[in-house]
């Protein structure tokens, strides 16, 4: 792990929708993480300042789509002098393989960081075949 | 007199490359949101008072250290993102290291009434106005 090495800032892309929004809210697209483990997908998203209460994850015609609406009411009352980065919502959404097990994805919030588990069904686990 | 001959695309390959360095170049982003030291931040003023909210998510209260002295606020830590072991990666845009910015404030900072509060990912730094920075009203005797 290169942990020693220095960071710099990303800079927050712009939710690109073929849908348009309601709401006069920008949306970015949150920094993600995917990996394979043994038994299950893990999509790991950066979404800073979303409450647990204000994520939405659904599900439908195999395409997951998370939201995360951020509080803006707490910037209330503070004044602009300096700024390096917007705020606004964040969306993003991944279709699915045939292989997830649809009926345990789990999800976990935690620093900012949204966690989702996509377990593999059993027909996708890795097994071992014996010879007869 | 003779004219030295100039390759007459050689001009144009110049002005070529001046659009492509200015297009590549990050200055005529549009928005405040581009790459530079992190964590980026935005300074705001409530009354008196500073506010600095940066945006870290995924570290942890304990990897980030926080300093303040007279006008500069310190900003260090460091960032890991663990995959686990026997993971194979599909897709990584989350980035891990180490930081350490120091951000100076248009006013004196007292360092004991400081607040810091961490929820979510997103760093809050509340910095009160040295009370002998503070403007000084003169009544007219």
């Amino acid at each position: 792990m290169a942990a020693a090495q220095s960071l710099e800032a990303q800079a927050k892309k712009e939710l690109v929708s073929k849908e348009e929004k309601t709401v006069p809210a920008r949306y970015y697209v949150p920094t993600t993480d995917i990996y394979e483990t043994d038994d299950a997908l893990i999509v790991v998203m950066e979404v800073p300042g979303v409450d647990k209460k204000d994520v939405s994850v659904n599900l439908e015609n195999d395409v997951i789509r998370v939201e995360g609406r951020i509080n803006p009411t707490k910037y209330a009352g503070l004044d602009p002098l300096y700024t390096e980065y917007s705020v606004g919502h964040f969306a993003r959404a991944f279709t699915l393989s045939g292989k997830i097990d649809r009926q345990q994805i789990g999800a976990n919030l935690e620093d900012g960081v949204l966690a989702l588990t996509l377990p593999k069904s059993k027909e996708a686990m890795p097994r071992r075949i014996e010879i007869g | 007199m003779d004219m030295p001959y100039t390759d007459p695309f050689s001009r144009l390959f110049q002005i070529q490359q001046a659009l492509d360095a200015l297009r590549t170049s990050a200055w005529l982003e549009p928005g405040p949101s581009g790459p530079g030291a992190y964590p980026p931040v935005n300074v705001f003023a409530q009354g008196d008072d500073i506010v600095i909210i940066a945006e870290v998510p995924g570290i942890k209260k304990a990897d980030l250290r926080l300093e303040v002295k007279g006008k500069t606020v310190r900003i260090a830590g460091t960032k890991s993102v663990g995959y686990g072991d026997k993971a194979s990666i599909h897709r990584r845009e989350r980035l891990a290291g180490s930081f350490d910015r120091a951000v100076t404030v248009p006013v004196e900072v007292d360092a004991d009434r400081v607040k810091a509060e961490c929820h979510d990912g997103v760093l809050v730094l509340l910095l009160p106005r040295a009370e002998h920075d503070r403007p000084k009203s003169i009544s007219i005797t």
